[in-house]
């Protein structure tokens, strides 16, 4: 899976998440520009994304994870 | 199963209309998910749960202030979530010579919060039990060794097992049941580091659904009587076609499944649920199986009310309803039949339609899952329920309307067809033909060979019948075979599938009869119903569409293409 296709298929897992049809996430995009996303919205959307991708994060990605970018990477590597 | 996702969307509904109930929830982790996985299940029965969800490991101190925000909530319900590892690590500090004392020590704990609750009018506790989980310091061993955290675990689910028996106002919930179904899917590890969580996204929709089945019957939402179809439901096979001997159930290959689901019902019963049978059959072929089958575990003394007629279920429902005097929503309808099932569920939108695995030997599972019979109590009363109700039945005798039917038909968008024998459905039409003892009007046996004869020879008339609705097809569903005579037509053959009965099929075909030999050239139909043990049902079909008996030869009728006015179906 590409990284383009990743990034396609992250934000649909936002969009159903937070409901909102609108969102477009980017690399940079982080918990501060989307309004719903917070602590409680971040095990959902994390639960969604180990989901639509079949893989676990590990406890570290869970916290550590900075913005969409990060997310990305660790998803790349865990299904290639 | 909904998933938590599903859940979340219904919060963002409307819920203005439904039922308000107030729950607070407390817990030594993380709540938020659970909360809301909470407030969308109640939903999907028509409540709207407020929760006051109390920050994180506040038992203690909400519910031992008398001024916290848990007693300014006024809640119906408080749910007190106490999770495995919390308890684990208070066993680890705790003194090796006192481990013994552990589930001691932690139930009066336990209790003396349940009693300052209850001491507060009209609440409610809901109390979680805690799923298992050994901690591998002594392996199996751990399960003789009173100091182990397995033993002292244990110990505490029966503790509060039994202090709960004692107090009419608890509950528990029985998570250790979700957890033994769903294993390691119960718990992401990560997540209790991560975030407190100590149940699974996946583990979150099971948990609100056995919650909402206690409040639900706190609601007094219980279900009471258990509706049942008989063929393919109680037995295997159609007891009308097959008979006696050839209907499975019993300790032999499939009709175990069947034997097992007859089992489960019955403790139903032993528990105070009443039994209907809701069939579209003949009353005594209905019966016989319950009177003869020295197989059957259920017997006519367990069922309350038995109605086998050829009405549609809706109105033999409502009629069950009307004789037991209970809730339409106390009541459980069970058929494997698809079109069954839709019948009722739109004819009757307060009464429970499980969607039925195809599988009989899923039934018995999938209704356990469904929690449909939680109760909040037991009486003595329960158990001889079923006697008061069956004698209730007696007295009360069958009548009927059929009200909204046509419209139900009509909204089914049937379609059918009528269309001469082709080698396609030779092998079908042979089936049938072998298979039909209710429907059949001269069960008169056809082999393929002579199907295929018969299609080609120019004295027949011959048509089969297909039929679709939007809920799927169902395939070749009847045939019918007329003779060319010198001034006539003879109806040598006609048979259906009883599983469309009613649903003006018959008057489909007949309006095809008739106009299959006037295009053929013929003004004059003769029919015939020879009687069998079987056919009973059609016995008046004739007249009952428009045909005159003959004077000089009763059982046979006639119709004049010419004079006869084509009958109401809802069929295109």
């Amino acid at each position: 899976m590409s990284r383009e296709e990743i990034l396609e298929k992250v934000n649909e897992v936002f969009r159903e998440v937070f409901e909102d049809d609108s969102i477009i996430v980017k690399d940079e995009t982080t918990a501060d520009d989307i309004e719903d996303w917070d602590s409680l919205m971040h095990i959902t959307l994390v639960s969604e994304i180990e989901n639509a991708f079949g893989f676990k994060f590990k406890m570290k990605d869970v916290v550590g994870m900075k913005n969409v970018g990060e997310m990305l990477d660790i998803i790349k590597e865990a299904v290639g | 199963m909904a998933t938590f996702l599903e859940l979340k969307k219904n919060l963002k509904k409307d819920m203005t209309g439904l039922k308000p109930f107030k729950m607070a929830v407390l817990g030594d982790c993380a709540t938020q998910h659970l909360s809301q996985a909470l407030r969308g299940e109640a939903y999907e029965r028509g409540i709207a749960l407020s929760v006051y969800d109390a920050d994180y490991d506040e038992i203690m101190a909400q519910i031992t202030d008398p001024s916290s925000e848990l007693y300014d909530f006024a809640p119906e319900a408080v749910l007190i979530v106490m999770c495995t590892e919390r308890l684990y690590s208070d066993y680890c500090r705790t003194e090796l010579a006192e481990r013994k004392n552990f589930a001691d020590n932690r139930i009066k704990l336990i209790t003396s919060l349940w009693d300052r609750l209850l001491s507060v009018k009209g609440i409610k506790v809901l109390q979680p039990d805690l799923p298992e989980a050994d901690d591998g310091i002594y392996g199996n061993f751990g399960l003789k060794y009173e100091d182990s955290f397995i033993y002292q675990q244990r110990r505490l689910n029966f503790l509060l097992m039994q202090e709960s028996a004692a107090r009419a106002s608890v509950s528990l919930i029985n998570l250790s049941i979700i957890k033994s179904e769903l294993g390691n899917a119960f718990r992401d590890d990560k997540m209790y580091f991560a975030a407190r969580m100590p149940f699974s996204m996946e583990a979150l929709p099971r948990i609100a659904a056995s919650v909402m089945n206690t409040v639900d019957s706190a609601l007094g939402r219980i279900r009471k009587c258990v509706v049942l179809d008989l063929d393919n439901t109680l037995w295997g096979g159609v007891i009308g076609d097959d008979g006696l001997s050839g209907i499975e159930v019993g300790e032999l290959g499939t009709g175990r499944a069947f034997h097992e689901f007859q089992t489960w019902l019955k403790e139903l019963k032993n528990r105070g649920i009443i039994l209907a049978v809701c069939s579209k059959n003949n009353e005594d072929t209905a019966k016989e199986p319950f009177e003869k089958h020295p197989e059957m575990v259920l017997k006519l003394d367990d069922i309350a009310c038995f109605i086998a007629n050829w009405d549609d279920k809706a109105t033999n429902i409502r009629k069950i309803q009307s004789i037991l005097n209970i809730g339409m929503d106390s009541l459980v309808f069970i058929d494997d039949n698809r079109f069954e099932r839709e019948l009722v569920r739109s004819m009757i939108p307060e009464i429970t339609v499980p969607d039925m695995p195809e599988d009989p030997s899923s039934y018995v599972p999938y209704l356990k899952s469904l929690g449909l019979f939680e109760t909040t109590g037991i009486s003595a009363e329960d158990a001889g329920r079923t006697e008061k109700y069956r004698a209730e039945a007696e007295r009360v005798k069958a009548m009927d309307s059929f009200a909204d039917y046509s419209e139900y038909l009509k909204s089914l968008e049937m379609k059918a067809v009528a269309a001469p024998f082709d080698e396609f459905h030779f092998p079908r039409i042979a089936e049938l033909s072998q298979r039909s003892n209710q429907f059949n009007l001269r069960t008169v046996r056809y082999q393929t060979g002579d199907i295929e004869k018969m299609s080609s020879d120019d004295s027949y008339i011959t048509l089969y019948f297909t039929l679709k609705d939007r809920f799927g097809d169902h395939g070749l569903i009847s045939a019918v075979i007329m003779k060319k005579l010198e001034d006539r037509v003879f109806v040598d053959t006609w048979f259906m599938s009883c599983r469309v009965l009613k649903r003006t099929m018959e008057e489909y075909i007949i309006n095809s009869m008739v106009k299959a030999a006037a295009d053929a050239g013929y003004d004059l139909i003769e029919a015939e119903y020879i009687p069998t043990a079987k056919n009973k049902m059609v016995a008046d079909i004739y007249p009952k569409m428009g045909f005159k008996e003959m004077q000089d030869e009763p059982g046979h009728y006639l119709v004049k293409p010419s004079e006869f006015k084509p009958l109401v179906t809802y069929i295109s």
